[in-house]
């Protein structure tokens, strides 16, 4: 029972990674740089949603109190969400957008694939499905970092701006406490320490080809995968929320 | 080949219903009919991801929002078809958006009315979508072939759009008090705007009767009006609402649907600027447009130091 219940804990933190993220993205649409962006953009953002709703199905189930995916992600309060703080910055500029997600998909990507060799079938089919996706997030988001970096001063400067601000919020990716323990010493899950190499991997080449530096300020943010957010989250919660919360116990 | 030569060959091609394709030689007037029409369509599409984008955040469970996104997707999708088409025309897209910001371009009116209820969002898709389709699906059998083939595709993904407005309608109407009460708002304040989506009466309209001619048009505004109208009603009776207008009626000698004269003055009011969103939707576009600069700039910069990388 223990163990359901870290499982839970661990997967409802994958869905609001993904939940967040996704109304982040959802924010751009009709006002993308570019026609093909905003497209790039939705589409993102609609297979962020896709994840989140089979994440929360499963959280759900391991769950068993009879809650289903939209309870989850609509009727929880602000301490209860347990995404990580990247997720729920604000867009900022196309460059801020775009580095937010090259970090959380440089995250995501390995995270999957390690995934899909969990003992836990639900959780490895749902990593099977969605590394796709993912992949291809991350060609989307390095080709965008690479461009910008490479591109004019002025888009360079934009993008080194933005690693420069968002670079405190990246180690809390690699978070891990009881729950991950308890998971990573039953073999569910894998360890994060191999994720986080991989993701150093991915974004010292991609930065480098883009002619951008990773910073020297290591201080590190966290507090969003026990509940502490930043305060951006509740404006967030405010709109995703707002139909469930004005008009309650309805079907929609 | 004289000019009228020319013209009368044009015109046989026309008749024999064989599509005129980019390189054919066409009357000049005929290629700014296309490009004016096919441009307000392309703006159509990308200024109407507004309205419903403004949703997205706020739409009321992960299913619904998956499918909204997915519409505005599609929209964006169709605006890039479009402008496309417009390029095969030798305009490129960059003028088109540059003429939709400088006021030169239209786009459909619809899109000036703000959308301010969860019922907007499915009402913008029975109705709005719903005309939109009226005319799209007789723009499947356009002259201009590229126009043609880019409506074909269009129209399968509007049907699409359609039928989940009107899934998510019969939700609301199924529903509480409440819900069935935003369905009728929405619908008071859509219904109108969405008959002034087909253009001016037939008496006032300025383009039609070449357009005819040339078959870029295959119906009158009126005709695909009174369709829209006949179509309409019965869905609206299944749906249980009230269509705003006292004296529509069932006319047995026409076959059709009677209804109220269209209030001509707030059309031509909102196509001249003072619809209560139109500040807004254009400045939003604009504003996409400048802040993007930097991207677009940073994209070809960059796209040039990997050609010459290339041939170095």
């Amino acid at each position: 029972m223990m163990e359901q219940s870290a499982l839970f804990e661990y997967v409802l933190r994958m869905s609001d990674d993904s939940l967040i993220l996704a109304q982040r993205l959802g924010e751009w649409c009709g006002h993308g740089p570019i026609l093909e962006e905003d497209i790039a953009l939705t589409n993102i953002s609609l297979d962020l949603i896709g994840q989140a709703i089979s994440l929360y199905d499963l959280a759900a189930d391991l769950e068993g109190k009879g809650r289903n995916h939209d309870q989850l992600a609509y009727m929880r309060y602000e301490q209860e969400y347990k995404n990580v703080l990247l997720v729920e910055q604000p867009n900022g500029d196309f460059a801020m957008t775009m580095l937010r997600q090259f970090f959380f998909d440089a995250f995501r990507l390995p995270l999957y694939e390690a995934l899909m060799q969990s003992p836990v079938e639900q959780l490895a089919a749902i990593a099977a499905k969605s590394v796709k996706e993912t992949r291809y997030h991350l060609k989307h988001s390095s080709e965008w970092v690479i461009r910008m970096g490479d591109g004019t001063d002025e888009s360079h400067k934009r993008a080194q701006d933005a690693i420069d601000h968002l670079w405190r919020y990246t180690h809390e990716l690699f978070y891990v406490d009881a729950i991950d323990h308890a998971l990573l010493a039953d073999g569910k899950i894998p360890n994060m320490e191999t994720i986080q190499a991989k993701w150093m991997t991915t974004v010292t080449s991609i930065l480098q080809e883009a002619t951008l530096e990773i910073p020297k300020n290591n201080w590190k943010f966290e507090g969003g995968r026990e509940g502490r957010h930043s305060e951006h989250m509740g404006y967030l919660l405010a709109d995703l929320q707002y139909m469930q919360r004005a008009y309650p116990n309805m079907e929609w | 080949m004289t000019q009228a030569e020319k013209e009368l060959r044009f015109q046989e091609k026309i008749d024999r219903e064989i599509k005129i394709e980019p390189n054919d030689w066409m009357p000049d007037e005929y290629r700014q009919t296309l490009v004016r029409q096919i441009s307000q369509h392309a703006h159509s599409e990308v200024v109407g991801m507004l309205p419903e984008g403004n949703w997205i955040t706020r739409a009321p469970n992960l299913r619904r929002k998956a499918v909204l996104l997915a519409k505005v997707q599609d929209e964006a999708g169709h605006g890039l078809y479009l402008y496309s088409a417009v390029e095969t025309l030798g305009t490129s897209r960059e003028q088109t958006i540059d003429d939709l910001h400088s006021g030169k371009a239209k786009y459909s009116s619809i899109f000036n009315y703000p959308a301010l209820t969860w019922a907007d969002i499915g009402t913008i898709g029975w109705l709005v979508d719903g005309a939109a389709i009226m005319n799209q699906v007789a723009l499947c059998r356009t002259s201009y072939g590229p126009y043609a083939r880019a409506m074909v595709k269009i129209c399968k993904e509007e049907s699409f759009h359609q039928r989940q407005g009107y899934e998510s309608l019969i939700k609301l109407c199924n529903g509480t008090p409440q819900q069935k009460a935003m369905a009728q708002d929405a619908m008071n304040r859509f219904w109108w705007p969405a008959l002034m989506m087909f253009g001016p009466s037939d008496a006032e309209s300025t383009h039609s009767d070449q357009s005819i001619k040339w078959k870029i048009k295959r119906f009158t505004n009126d005709e695909l009006r009174q369709s829209f109208v006949d179509a309409t009603v019965p869905q609206a009776e299944i749906l249980g609402l009230t269509i705003p207008d006292s004296n529509l009626k069932w006319n047995e000698e026409r076959g059709h649907y009677d209804f109220s004269e269209i209030d001509w003055n707030e059309f031509w009011q909102v196509v001249k600027g003072n619809g209560p969103c139109n500040k807004e939707r254009l400045a939003a576009r604009v504003k996409a447009k400048e802040e993007g600069a930097w991207v677009r700039e940073a994209a070809s910069a960059f796209a040039k130091k990997r050609a010459m990388k290339k041939s170095a």
